[in-house]
């Protein structure tokens, strides 16, 4: 363990222009993924859940759930073969990756917003949007977000294959590291991937606190 | 206050509601009573047209509902369900003021309101307000639902077994709260249930369903007295007789005449307010035949004679149908 | 497509690399059922106990498989198993072990506690009742965690290439660095094909394992509750 760690810190000393550079680079590629994966995913959920979709929806639903199982390291390079080299093909790939869970929790969250809980809110007076922005995603705010978080986590964890098809960011120091034995690059590489990831988790469970109600909070614990 | 004409539904080749009529005076409670399946909750989401009516008018307040649009409808009634449906995400303030916000009142008229309904249903603003739902009570949530439905004032109230999912002892409770927060606002309420009790304890006037149709409309009284069909003399049960001296108090029979000279001396006293179910068991256990009805502080209001209270049964029976 | 003469001509080269492939997966999941469902079950009865095994293993979940595989590699060289399948074998185990135990001890904590007040009162040793009455309840959602592992892990063993474990990740890999699209399509298609194969198939032998008595809509309710844990 002493070891690593004065391994790790040599590691880092060395590497450090490299790792601030790259890091730059990761998270470019995680986030531009990330938020074009959310804008089209969350409508995406939100349409599957309506009544009014269901024949589409069941297709789609066994479309994104086929999709899922696909490898990542398949996925990147099925995107490079159509886009070609560089971080294009990266960002598709984590675009791609992201979408599909939290397209799948979004709609199933919304189902299962209770059945008497809508049938309060339009016997009240909301018409169908407000019953949907005021009644049905705040109560499925949870499995939202569980579905936002793994897509992320499946995300920022693939973005270091990135590399592999010229998209660049910190799976240089790992790869490179392995193929030139070079351990110090290689924990480098891992050690900031490892940490980043665990950040950026730790970033969405905090927005997460932050936007689901404190009364869904409460009656989580309870 | 209500007026229903002519009121049916069909699903498809299934007729769920056939040529419904009936009219609820304002500040009445009405009970749309009846087994499973006959047509009593259909009916009543007909009126604040959660389902669409077939054919028929539905008139609040002299105005024909067709002429309002769904949304604005809904928003003039108030609308309680047995799931109570307070939404989890949004505190017990928000929740009654759900309606209000729809309708663009202002947020302190709307803060002031909710305050004020909170007290009307025994719950203490200072404590209950910002609350969450979670954190209350099923008897606690009941009342939130009443508070709720009255946000806006509406003028009519629209209730779908309401108290079904609580205990009998506290169901009791809140049915008397429900009848004590009726008399204080006023408002024409609508109810379906399936319980003969409850019916006969809080409605004004009664209609009975079956098969999608009413089978007979009128006081509780007369439901149990003069039963119009076999199927309204059996679900009212076979002690419908001792189900009317439920409704009926000593007050109502106490007379000034006094019992047979030479007769027992009393045995039983009873209260102006004690159902005569009540006392005239407590007349046959002692074996008597008249009591002394006294009120609270111990004055005397009359005497009771189990001959008055038999006299009283039959005013109102047709031999007809036992 | 000449990805699929590709394919067809080197039938022989893409089945060793499959069964490589599949190996290391079956194996990695085989140890980590071995060991998962039996801490799954432990954590079940000490809630405490059931946080910080379930953090720890949510923590090597995000370690992402690059990275782990890299920080292997030196550990591992002392005992000369730096690269290869034993390094990959490894990790695909750690990464297993998330959707088995947080699987196994949901299912055994939300079996119906009067379930197992019975099976105590009928005199059965903790021992009986698990073996049973709580283990075949169980078997759906530890199915379903399984599953999981197994289609993650297809994918991960696809990155083990890199550290020379051998598998359809060969074909990418080579793919990639002589710009050769056949291999890369190939490589991407067939792992692609078998990993959505895999699926189907544990999802048909969950259901068929699955108790007629439990519907799908309890099935659904945990997979909503384990989202959220």
């Amino acid at each position: 363990m002493p070891e690593f760690i004065s391994r790790l810190s040599v590691g880092l000393e060395r590497y450090w222009g490299d790792i601030s550079y790259l890091s730059v680079q990761h998270l470019q590629i995680v986030a531009i993924s990330a938020v074009l994966a959310l804008l089209v995913a969350l409508p995406l959920g939100v349409w599957m859940s309506r009544a009014a979709s269901q024949r589409h929806a069941m297709a789609c639903m066994q479309f994104l759930n086929v999709g899922q199982a696909i490898p990542k390291l398949a996925l990147l390079a099925l995107a490079m073969s159509f886009v070609g080299v560089g971080s294009g093909a990266a960002i598709f790939a984590l675009w791609v990756a992201t979408l599909l869970p939290v397209a799948v929790n979004t709609c199933e969250g919304l189902r299962a917003v209770p059945r008497h809980l809508i049938e309060a809110a339009e016997a009240m007076g909301m018409t169908p949007a407000q019953v949907l922005w005021k009644v049905e995603i705040p109560n499925a705010m949870n499995v939202i977000f569980a579905g936002i978080r793994t897509a992320l986590a499946i995300n920022v964890g693939t973005a270091p294959l990135a590399f592999l098809v010229g998209g660049g960011g910190l799976g240089e120091l790992i790869f490179t590291g392995i193929d030139l034995n070079d351990f110090d690059m290689m924990l480098a590489g891992a050690v900031s991937t490892a940490l980043l990831a665990i950040a950026v988790d730790l970033a969405c469970g905090l927005v997460q606190n932050l936007s689901v109600s404190r009364g869904l909070r409460l009656a989580g614990r309870v | 206050m209500i007026q229903i004409e002519h009121l049916s539904k069909t699903f498809g080749a299934i007729t769920a509601v056939e040529d419904v009529s009936l009219s609820v005076a304002e500040g009445q409670i009405c009970i749309l009573l009846g087994p499973s399946g006959c047509g009593k909750t259909t009916t009543l989401k007909m009126i604040n047209r959660l389902i669409a009516p077939t054919s028929g008018t539905i008139r609040i307040a002299g105005r024909d509902t067709a002429e309002l649009d769904s949304v604005t409808l809904k928003r003039s009634i108030g609308y309680v369900i047995q799931q109570v449906g307070l939404f989890p995400n949004m505190t017990v303030e928000d929740n009654i003021c759900v309606v209000p916000n729809l309708l663009g009142w202002d947020k302190t008229k709307s803060r002031k309101r909710a305050a004020e309904l909170l007290e009307v249903v025994a719950l203490d603003p200072a404590m209950f307000l910002q609350r969450y739902p979670c954190e209350l009570s099923g008897g606690q949530q009941q009342r939130v639902g009443v508070a709720r439905a009255l946000a806006a004032d509406p003028p009519v109230m629209l209730m779908d077994e309401p108290f079904g999912a609580i205990d009998p002892i506290n169901r009791e409770v809140i049915q008397d709260e429900f009848m004590r927060i009726q008399r204080q606002v006023g408002k024409t309420v609508l109810f379906v249930s399936h319980d003969i009790d409850e019916a006969m304890k809080m409605a004004d006037c009664v209609a009975l369903f079956h098969d999608g149709r009413i089978e007979q409309f009128g006081t509780p009284d007369d439901l149990l007295a003069q039963p119009a069909s076999e199927f309204v003399a059996s679900f009212m049960g076979g002690d419908r007789v001792m189900k009317r001296l439920r409704l009926m108090r000593s007050v109502d029979v106490a007379s000034q005449v006094p019992p047979r000279q030479g007769g027992s001396p009393a045995q039983l006293v009873v209260k102006p307010g004690d159902d005569l179910r009540q006392v005239l068991s407590q007349l046959l256990g002692c074996g008597q035949d008249w009591a002394l009805c006294n009120d609270s502080e111990g004055r005397f209001v009359g005497y009771v004679h189990q001959a008055d209270i038999l006299a009283r049964l039959a005013d109102h029976t047709t031999p007809r149908v036992h | 497509m000449e990805t699929l003469r590709f394919i067809l001509d080197n039938h022989g080269l893409i089945s060793l690399l499959l069964g490589q492939h599949l190996f290391i997966v079956a194996l990695a999941v085989g140890l980590a059922i071995l060991t998962g469902v039996p801490i799954g079950i432990a954590i079940s009865q000490h809630a405490g106990l059931r946080r910080w095994v379930l953090a720890f293993a949510a923590v090597l979940m995000t370690i992402p498989s690059a990275a782990l595989f890299g920080l292997m590699i030196p550990v591992l060289s002392v005992v000369g198993y730096g690269i290869g399948v034993v390094p990959a074998v490894i990790a695909l185990f750690l990464y297993s072990q998330l959707p088995i135990i947080r699987n196994t001890s949901t299912a055994i904590s939300n079996i119906d506690p009067a379930l197992r007040e019975a099976a105590i009162g009928m005199g059965m040793s903790t021992w009986q009742r698990l073996r049973k009455v709580e283990l075949p309840l169980a078997v759906p959602l530890i199915m379903a965690g399984v599953r999981m592992a197994t289609v993650i892990n297809i994918g991960i063993a696809a990155i083990a290439a890199y550290i020379g474990a051998g598998g359809l990740g060969s074909l990418i890999i080579r793919g990639i660095t002589q710009t050769d699209t056949r291999q890369l399509l190939a490589g991407a298609l067939v792992i692609s094909v078998i990993a959505i194969a895999a699926d189907y198939a544990l999802y048909a032998l969950q259901r068929l394992l699955t108790p007629r008595g439990l519907n799908t809509s309890t099935l659904i309710a945990r997979r909503l509750e384990e989202a959220t844990t």
